[in-house]
């Protein structure tokens, strides 16, 4: 069955506080860690893009399993700040990874779930198998408008998932997708920052998709969410992927591992499969995940996974790696992230 | 006959992204229609309150949006007196009945303030301010806090003062299935939240809403027999300077307490006969000078009438103040909150109020305000 064979994830050092962030604006960092429970997200340095951390990512999932290069039949990255408005930077990874060049290319954007639907187009090819293997990334850089409410949650972060039909720590057993034109957060191009629709972009947004998204693929295979050992979700702040599984019947237990935003804010594209990342740090062969991604404008992408025992050779250290970290204050946040 | 008004429906009040300016109007104008078991060819005229469609729906000739909405070609009046658009088309179609015996009419408040920022709804509504004080940038909030601070400073209260009629309305609105919120908020909360513009926070403030709200008015004798009827005995407005540098007095809504004065006057009633009021609480602060510019509070008592919850619902009194959640809880869809304001009362006075039902109503007020006291419209009810 058509999974996850290997997988990789890269998260920048720096981190901004919360309390940082509102101390320059003068708005109570209590109310708003309460409101959003982000305490600090992760930061890219001057050095650090879409790009190279797609490639630090991608390194860590070949690590082991190098050999699986030579027989990659698509390379996709998803992200919603990719560093050229035209130039594929997927072909530019697969240069430096020394992936042979008989492979299909694409960067897709579809704001946070820009990846996932890649992952979806690829299990495709690969189940069907017309391709062996195919490696998807997701990252981001993600900024927001200095004093906007996204500010406090926007980070950076990437991670690298390879598919195959063999040796599978992760079988996709299914998934389902809900898609509408609903535009609750935008970015026109040459513009710098996201735009976004408020409030609006929670209950028609991200609940009104990812619940239907999630619901489809629970009735499709005819479970619940006590069928499930965790859950992961799109996590955009720190409330709203609390609220969705409650809603869907999901425990706080279950959610526990995948719930990485307080630590590591938002990374877009990267964000739900980052709870994927920590969920497979605890998760045990024989135990099921569910995950949904969400992404504005709008779309959600539900996918049940089942690990086998192929997890215990590739497992990666995640929890631990995210405490090595160096605050940063306000200004050098602007600086790294290129607003002054 | 006197005018009377027959009948009330109301769409909820809130966020209602899915619903656009003529999906409001459409509702309220069908719901009305249907609620009185009246034909759109028994109306003769349509007074509409909205303040803002030609600013942020970039609508305007919604006269023509009603006529194709309900397939009529009656007159159609619409009414932009800003926040008090729709107790000012209230008070037009009641004059406009007096002038006129044997018709009926449809009056109806709507807005739609939830399409756009924060900061262009802000941008929108203070197209009504003064232009030399928006210059000098005054928002609404900043009107009505400068007033507060010169409230609480002259009388000797405390925030604690204003945050009690949030609290009261919040406790009122929990009651009200059609109110934009519809939970109960305590002191604390309030206190704590966000200064919007001080004194005045977050939840001392009315919030932006869609919505709209439809009565019909009549003066036909067999159609008032049949329906439940509430009588208008006064609905009277006075004008006032909008600059607060202008103002006689900054603790006092001046064409507040010349239309309630009016409106008593034209009802023939005394203010010991009202026991229901809706107020224009667009502040706390402003339901405090309401029931103090309309007399039923001596001015500077306000403070502390308001922190013993003296107009509570549950307080035992003979006058309980914004059933509905004032503008605070109910919602404040700008151009639909005077005509929800009538419709509250005629609810409390054919006894239809459900949960927030007051026993014994023989008489209710109307109070709305447009501009930060640039206008009020003073409406009195009885049965």
């Amino acid at each position: 069955m058509s999974g996850i064979v290997s997988y990789g994830y890269y998260v920048p050092r720096y981190r901004i506080k919360t309390e940082t962030i509102a101390a320059q604006w003068g708005k109570c960092d209590d109310k708003i860690e309460k409101s959003l429970k982000v305490h600090e997200k992760a930061v890219a340095g001057l050095d650090e893009d879409v790009a190279t951390m797609s490639y630090a990512a991608s390194t860590m999932a070949f690590g082991d399993i190098k050999e699986t290069k030579q027989s990659i039949g698509a390379v996709f990255i998803g992200s919603e700040t990719f560093p050229y408005a035209v130039k594929p930077v997927s072909t530019s990874i697969a240069e430096w990874l020394d992936i042979p060049h008989g492979y299909l290319a694409l960067d897709t954007q579809f704001a946070c779930k820009a990846a996932t639907g890649a992952l979806i187009a690829a299990h495709g090819l690969v189940a069907s198998k017309q391709i062996d293997h195919a490696l998807i990334c997701a990252a981001d850089r993600a900024n927001a408008k200095p004093n906007d409410a996204l500010e406090y949650a926007a980070g950076s972060g990437a991670n690298a998932w390879v598919l195959g039909n063999e040796n599978v720590l992760a079988e996709i057993e299914g998934w389902s997708s809900y898609s509408s034109d609903t535009p609750d957060f935008w970015r026109r191009s040459k513009q710098d920052y996201p735009s976004h629709a408020g409030r609006f972009s929670g209950e028609p947004g991200y609940f009104q998709h990812l619940l239907s998204a999630s619901n489809n693929l629970l009735t499709k295979l005819n479970r619940t969410a006590e069928n499930y050992t965790y859950a992961a979700f799109h996590m955009p702040n720190g409330a709203f992927p609390l609220k969705a599984a409650k809603s869907l019947g999901f425990t706080v237990d279950q959610l526990k591992a995948s719930y990485i935003v307080p630590q590591l804010g938002n990374s877009y594209a990267a964000s739900a499969l980052m709870g994927l990342v920590g969920t497979l740090e605890v998760a045990q062969p024989g135990e099921t995940i569910f995950f949904c991604s969400y992404g504005s404008g709008a779309g959600a992408d539900a996918i049940s996974f089942k690990v086998t025992k192929e997890i215990l050779k590739r497992r990666r250290v995640f929890a631990e790696t995210l405490q090595q970290k160096t605050y940063i204050d306000y200004a050098t946040y602007l600086r790294f992230m290129g607003m002054i | 006959m006197k005018n009377n008004v027959i009948g009330y429906y109301s769409t909820k009040f809130g966020e209602l992204w899915e619903r656009s300016l003529d999906d409001l109007l459409r509702e309220a104008l069908h719901g009305v229609l249907a609620e009185t078991q009246l034909e759109a060819a028994q109306i003769d005229a349509i007074f509409l309150g909205n303040m803002l469609g030609g600013i942020v729906e970039r609508s305007l000739l919604l006269s023509a949006h009603i006529s194709e909405i309900l397939g009529t070609n009656i007159p159609v009046y619409r009414v932009e007196s800003a926040c008090a658009s729709g107790g000012m088309a209230f008070q037009m179609a009641n004059d406009y009945l007096k002038a006129n015996s044997g018709k009926t009419v449809i009056v109806i408040g709507a807005e739609k303030m939830t399409d756009v920022s924060p900061g262009e709804i802000t941008e929108a509504l203070s197209a009504a301010a003064s232009p030399e004080e928006q210059d000098a940038g005054l928002t609404f909030p900043g009107v009505y806090a400068l007033m507060a601070q010169y409230y609480l400073a002259k009388y000797g209260y405390t925030e604690e003062h204003l945050a009690s009629i949030a609290v009261k309305n919040h406790d009122h609105g929990a009651l009200n299935e059609k109110a934009h919120f519809q939970r109960a908020i305590d002191l604390n909360q309030v206190l704590g939240s966000q200064y919007v513009a001080f004194p005045l926070k977050v939840l001392d403030s009315s919030p932006i809403s869609d919505g709209a709200a439809a009565v019909i008015m009549t003066n036909v004798d067999t159609l008032i027999n049949n329906h439940k009827s509430v009588q208008v005995l006064a609905a009277e407005t006075a004008t006032d300077t909008i600059s607060l540098s202008k103002r006689e007095n900054l603790d006092e809504l001046k064409a507040t307490r010349i239309a309630g004065d009016k409106a008593f006057q034209t009802a023939g009633i005394a203010r010991s006969d009202v026991q229901v009021m809706e107020v224009h609480d667009c502040f706390s602060i402003a339901e405090i000078f309401a029931l103090e510019d309309l007399g039923f509070w001596t001015k500077g008592q306000g403070g502390k009438l308001a922190k013993e919850m003296s107009t509570h619902i549950n307080s035992g009194n003979n006058l309980i103040v914004n059933t509905s959640g004032g503008l605070k809880a109910a919602g404040h869809p700008v151009g639909g909150t005077g005509i929800k304001q009538i419709g509250e009362v005629y609810l409390q006075l054919t006894g239809q109020a459900n949960k927030r039902q007051v026993n014994n109503v023989k008489h209710g007020l109307t109070h709305n305000v447009g501009g930060s006291g640039g206008v009020a419209v003073v409406s009195i009810l009885g049965v």
